[in-house]
């Protein structure tokens, strides 16, 4: 069995379906397990639930692969992956995708600027090592995520401005008032927001456009009825998560929205692949650890393990439901980008150059637009928003790989299939 | 103090903590600029986790390396552009 993905939901799959016997390995493109929620250079500072995870994961027989680009999947399954410059070839019998989310960026003047971080990107960023002391830092994103991301920055010694909510007030109200239901996430809301409690917190604002003012940014903010400019060294801001389903579109995975469609047991609309965590719009850690472990239960066969859970699940999606419905995207976050402002970063595209009725392959052909190095990862679904247009096919490498890699890949490919 | 290493940034050697990322290390030390893009404009670390290829550098004479996925390591040579 192969685990694609070393967040919770994979360090769960991998960690139940090896203690079940199965003979398991798991994938995944940072330089340790953790994911992005879990990421961290000294374990020490991980809560206990991580740590316990992580042990868990280290005591199993599971094979971990770090460093490791998955960039081809076949059907039956093998796998290919770019394993820190090394080509490695994963013949499984069932996989289970746990890839996470990206962060949703939509463009708007200025978002090229060096300084304008995503959300979750400020806290990659942060746990990886970035010195925020004194800095001069403000944050316009949606969700739950902010106040994590806010409390961790504001800690790390972040001179932390303004945290804005794109939602309006009514919305995080109800929001907020139906997490009676989840006391634990209230308790834990209201010690993040002690952690900034001098800091603005506004709902209902977002950034309208950036700029470059005396070797820092200039940040418009709008609230619809008042805008005003204010300095800033590091903006942190984005519109959300969206699942990272490359992987399971190239198998042909049946997809409702953005996210892939399972059933009761995670299994996807193909047999002997599962998908666990952010890529089934289940957000969050505690609903990917449950859907990780469920789809470790039932990959190793272990049906009744898997039903154990069943009602956890249900109530972690119940939570994800009224979440992304409280913090729906703002139409005026779509409008914000000008005909000069560009779209695609990698080739630097301009909406203006995009046609509205463009098929994403039209857009491509006529502008190069999604062809660079991210391969539409950033641009697709910000034109999904701003346009509509719908999304590509997904071809292998699935990330740029050397040549040397593919090569190997293409070799261990062919050795097997004359050894067979 | 935790342990150091030494990299090269465009040739001038600077002393890092040895367990960040290349890519907080760049910016730690007031790089906030990693690469012009295809037009020539400034761009820096972006997503943090390596999907948006913004924080791409030359890590010893290889290019296109994510810095935001690649701890530094002794010795290392990384080249950002001017």
């Amino acid at each position: 069995m192969a685990v694609i993905g070393g967040g919770p939901a994979g360090i769960a799959a991998a960690a139940v379906a090896a203690g079940l016997g199965r003979s398991v390995v798991l994938l995944d493109a940072s330089p340790r397990p953790g994911g992005q929620i879990w990421r961290h250079r000294d374990r020490g500072t991980l809560p206990v639930g991580a740590r316990d995870w992580l042990g868990r994961l280290e005591a199993s027989d599971a094979t971990v692969l770090s460093g490791a680009n998955v960039v081809d999947v076949a059907p039956g399954f093998r796998l290919g992956a770019d394993v820190q410059g090394r080509a490695v070839t994963v013949a499984a019998g069932a996989v289970v995708l746990a890839t996470g989310a990206q962060e949703l960026f939509l463009p708007f003047p200025g978002w090229t600027l060096p300084g304008v971080v995503g959300v979750g990107g400020a806290q990659a960023l942060l746990k990886a090592g970035m010195d925020v002391r004194g800095k001069r830092v403000a944050i316009a994103g949606t969700g739950p995520l902010l106040l994590p991301v806010a409390a961790a920055l504001a800690r790390a010694g972040a001179d932390l401005r303004m945290v804005a909510e794109q939602a309006p007030p009514r919305e995080v109200r109800r929001f907020a008032a139906s997490l009676w239901r989840t006391p634990a996430r209230l308790v834990q809301a209201a010690l993040y927001r002690s952690a900034f409690a001098t800091v603005r917190y506004r709902w209902g604002t977002w950034v309208k456009r950036v700029s470059e003012r005396d070797g820092a940014l200039l940040v418009t903010w709008t609230t619809g009825r008042s805008t005003w400019a204010e300095p800033a060294d590091l903006l942190c801001t984005a519109a959300g998560l969206v699942p990272c389903t490359e992987l399971a579109r190239l198998l042909g995975c049946e997809l409702s929205g953005e996210a892939v469609v399972v059933d009761h047991e995670q299994q996807t609309s193909v047999p002997g692949l599962y998908a666990a965590g952010e890529p089934t719009g289940n957000t969050g850690m505690e609903a990917a650890l449950i859907e990780g472990a469920i789809a470790g239960f039932a990959a190793a066969g272990q049906g009744a393990g898997a039903r154990a859970l069943w009602p956890s699940r249900a109530r972690h999606r119940d939570f994800s439901r009224r979440a992304s419905e409280a913090f729906r995207l703002r139409p005026e976050l779509r409008a914000r980008a000008e005909p000069d402002t560009i779209v695609c970063r990698c080739e630097d595209v301009t909406l203006a150059s995009i046609a509205p009725g463009w098929s994403v392959r039209e857009a491509k052909l006529a502008t190069r637009a999604g062809m660079g190095s991210c391969q539409g990862r950033v641009c697709g679904p910000a034109l999904r928003h701003l346009l509509g247009t719908s999304a590509d096919t997904v071809r292998v490498p699935v990330v740029p790989t050397p040549l040397g890699v593919l090569a190997g890949l293409t070799a261990q490919r062919d050795d097997s299939r004359g050894a067979s | 103090m935790a342990a150091m290493v030494s990299i090269r940034v465009n040739g001038v050697e600077m002393s890092v903590a040895a367990d960040v990322s290349v890519a907080a290390a760049l910016l730690n030390a007031g790089h906030t600029m990693f690469r012009r893009s295809v037009t020539g404009a400034a761009r820096g670390p972006v997503c943090g986790m390596g999907t948006c290829f913004e924080c791409r550098v030359t890590i010893d004479g290889e290019p296109g390396r994510r810095s935001c996925l690649e701890p530094v390591r002794e010795g290392m040579r990384v080249t950002i552009d001017a």
